[in-house]
């Protein structure tokens, strides 16, 4: 369950599925870690399964981390109620920005409409971040709308872009290439580096997709 | 202050690293050589975490706008100032008007060249590392002035230091890279692993700051190729479906989907920066990672490098 990745970094393994249950531990371990910090502890990266700490191999060795991960461990399930944020993002289904939306529709049977309510009417909670700067994975989406990935990615697609690839959904944060369907887009801006706050999201957050109309968006 | 006449390859700034927002997606970044740039900081009486320009895979000339003292350390490179080539891993004195050149040559990919009181660049996330892909900085270029800081200490008591590296750090394009077993070992055959261990490996062309693509022996899974998303670091040697290892290097996203079956310990990752495409004969050694530690720490005592963290 605790593993070296290198002798800077401990992997702490917590699950070996992509679970909205195991991934709340995920999270539920890391604000405990990060509540009861020590000295040395660079930065932690949460995934779906995964809690990776990155240390100072100057100041700690695998051993300590070890220790004080096994520790946090005991107590993460009472830190399991901690209430996730829980945020709005107002997307602008189909149209230019949302190419994939009637070609998703048509593979799956349905109308496009069908794929907007399906896609908006349920929570989702960002598993991990990744891929670029603020890019957020989201699940689970609902079965109806599992699609494979683009065969070829776009080069360029427009940071905003609300798209969806096999069970998960993402936002795509900045101006980058990509191969998920492209259904929608938001004004929200994910990742400004130059402001106080640079990422709108964290991993953990809970997000709900809000169709608007054009004028809105 | 430096103004840069002319550039070619990849030219960037780096300091110790981005760090604190991997769980954001972004890259630490930093420099692909960290004995290289710790050593050009040290040379010229900076801070361990000071911007640096590293030059990879190209050439540079610059020419002083001040008087300055200048560090290069690296390899695959010459360094010309005025009229005279001066040795790597030496600090030495610019006259206000002189040219430095940075030529190309055999034997590595990477060149540090601190200046004595740093480079003044706006940090981004906290760091001065440019990090391209993610828009995080732009790469030197033709007519850019570079402005540094005040320096630590008088000029001339900063320049003709030398730093005895190969005391330190055997930088050779046959090295033995040590690693420690990485968390998806099982996922391979115990055939594969030791195919890891057993063989010879050369760098791909099409490498980056990003990732160096090992080409050699394939290296068979027992689990498939495919692993759910997790972190990973700099040095980790993730095995794609084709057998072939890539080792994640300076700008390599916070999480991958590929099982890893080792980790290039952190006194190593140098070595492995410096192996050059298509010529280096790479070959891997595991150790534990109390004997990473071990090493890393005995390297930056005796070299007197602080924790850049």
């Amino acid at each position: 369950m605790l593993k070296p990745l290198g002798d800077s970094a401990l992997l702490v393994q917590l699950g070996d599925k992509i679970d909205p249950a195991i991934n709340q531990r995920v999270h539920a371990l890391n604000a405990l870690l990060q509540m009861n910090g020590i000295a040395g502890i660079v930065e932690t990266v949460p995934a779906y399964c995964t809690l990776l700490i990155h240390y100072d191999p100057l100041k700690l060795t695998f051993n300590q981390v070890t220790h004080w991960v096994r520790d946090k461990l005991t107590q993460v399930d009472d830190s399991l109620n901690r209430k996730p944020r829980q945020l709005e993002v107002p997307t602008r289904y189909g149209g230019a920005s949302g190419p994939d939306l009637e070609t998703v529709a048509v593979s799956k049977g349905i109308s496009a409409a069908d794929v907007v309510r399906i896609h908006s009417e349920r929570e989702y909670i960002i598993y991990m971040m990744g891929f670029t700067p603020g890019f957020p994975y989201l699940g689970t989406l609902d079965e109806r709308l599992i699609t494979p990935r683009l065969e070829t990615p776009r080069t360029l697609v427009k940071a905003g872009t609300v798209a969806i690839a096999g069970s998960q959904t993402g936002i795509y944060p900045l101006d980058s290439p990509g191969g998920w369907h492209l259904i929608g887009w938001t004004p929200l801006k994910l990742f400004d580096p130059a402001s106080e706050s640079p990422f709108l999201f964290a991993p953990g957050d809970i997000i709900k997709f809000i169709p608007v109309e054009d004028d809105h968006a | 202050m430096l103004e840069v006449i002319d550039v070619s390859g990849l030219v960037t700034f780096q300091d110790s690293g981005r760090h604190g927002f991997a769980s954001y997606g972004v890259p630490t970044s930093g420099p692909m050589d960290w004995f290289a740039y710790q050593a050009a900081n040290s040379l010229v009486g900076n801070s361990v975490k000071a911007a640096v320009i590293e030059i990879g895979l190209g050439e540079a000339v610059f020419r002083a706008k001040r008087n300055c003292v200048l560090a290069v350390t690296g390899t695959g490179y010459e360094v010309l100032n005025y009229v005279w080539t001066f040795p790597l891993w030496t600090s030495f004195f610019v006259r206000a008007g002189w040219y430095v050149q940075l030529k190309k040559k055999s034997g590595g990919n990477w060149a540090y060249l601190a200046a004595a009181g740093g480079f003044e660049v706006d940090p981004i996330l906290g760091s001065r590392s440019t990090y391209l892909r993610g828009g995080l900085g732009n790469a030197i270029r033709a007519g850019d002035v570079l402005h540094t800081g005040k320096p630590s200490r008088e000029l001339l008591k900063l320049a003709a230091q030398n730093f005895p590296v190969e005391k330190y750090m055997a930088y050779s394009q046959a090295p033995v890279i040590e690693v420690i077993a990485g968390p998806q070992k099982e996922r391979f055959t115990e055939a594969g692993y030791q195919t890891f261990l057993n063989s010879e490996y050369t760098l791909s062309t099409s490498f980056d700051r990003m990732g160096y693509r090992l080409e050699g022996n394939s290296i068979s899974h027992s689990a498939g190729a495919d692993l759910i998303s997790e972190g990973m670091t700099m040095g980790s040697v993730q095995v794609p479906a084709n057998g072939q290892p890539i080792v994640m290097m300076a700008d390599a996203p916070t999480t991958g989907g590929y099982p890893k079956i080792a980790n290039v310990a952190k006194s190593s990752l140098p070595l492995l920066a410096q192996c050059e495409a298509g010529v280096s004969k790479i070959r891997f050694k595991e150790m534990t990672v109390e004997e990473a530690r071990n090493k890393y720490r005995k390297l930056c005592l005796e070299c007197g490098l602080q924790s850049a963290l």
